[in-house]
């Protein structure tokens, strides 16, 4: 007896078991982002203005793999969506 | 990188939008739902990065302020552990003179730096305290000893000219 692989799963599931990874990443990521600008902003407050130029740089970062992961789940919506519709 | 082009080969382009947000099947809904959930969660993290270049923004373009001169009180006019209030620069911003021996007194913002409570000065334990959430301050610096504030109080600059104590600046670090 051999242990079902991602492949042998039907396509919608496989493209929702990406979305939901996908999905996870971005929250992660965004409770990344909130944390650093309430450090950012404890930090503005208390003078010191040394910390806003990286953490608006790693605030940047997140937010672009946010939107490629977003475009990732759009694209992944979109083939599979359409590959049960030509069916 | 082909997994951040859609494939226009299947027509999708000419797809109404209502069709691409809608889902007509049951099926599809799962994946119109957390396609709609990954775009606000992306629209927040826009938000979260336009929030820290606003910091960004702030930190470069807003200039140092400079501080009026004022007498707040006569040198002896408050005897040692006493306190007087005072407002400064502005008549919203109160702050709290103390003298904690004969020749050295130290001013502080009275408001804490946690939810702005007005803080007291105890002569028992030789601290600043705010009586909301607890929160203890160092007399000799204002630093957080114990509560939730994070950042220490603003420190008022004083300067003794002809018997007068005169608040010359505020020191936030």
């Amino acid at each position: 007896m051999t242990m079902p692989t991602n492949i042998d799963l039907p396509p919608k599931t496989r493209g929702l078991t990406a979305i939901a990874g996908a999905m996870s990443l971005i929250v992660v990521l965004l409770i990344v982002q909130i944390w650093l600008l309430s450090a950012a902003l404890e930090s503005f407050l208390a003078g010191k203005r040394h910390s806003a130029l990286p953490a608006a740089i790693f605030s940047g970062v997140m937010f672009l793999i946010c939107f490629g992961l977003y475009l990732f789940v759009d694209r992944v919506d979109a083939d599979v969506r359409h590959s049960t519709e030509d069916r | 990188m082909s997994w951040l082009r859609r494939d226009t080969s299947k027509g999708t382009s000419s797809e109404p939008l209502w069709k691409e947000e809608f889902s007509v099947s049951t099926a599809d809904e799962r994946y119109v739902t957390r396609r709609q959930l990954t775009k606000f969660l992306v629209l927040t993290s826009f938000g979260m990065f336009i929030g820290n270049l606003w910091i960004l923004a702030r930190s470069i373009f807003s200039k140092t302020p400079s501080y009026p001169q004022q007498a707040i009180a006569r040198i002896g006019e408050i005897p040692v552990g006493g306190v007087k209030l005072f407002t400064y620069p502005s008549k919203d911003d109160h702050c709290i003179l103390v003298r904690t021996s004969e020749n050295e007194y130290v001013s502080y913002s009275q408001k804490c730096t946690h939810l702005s409570c007005a803080v007291y000065y105890s002569q028992e334990d030789n601290r600043l305290e705010c009586p909301c959430h607890k929160g203890f301050f160092s007399i000799a610096d204002g630093s957080v000893l114990q509560g939730p504030p994070s950042r220490p109080l603003p420190k008022i600059a004083l300067e003794s000219r002809a018997g007068d104590l005169v608040a010359v600046d505020i020191k936030t670090s």
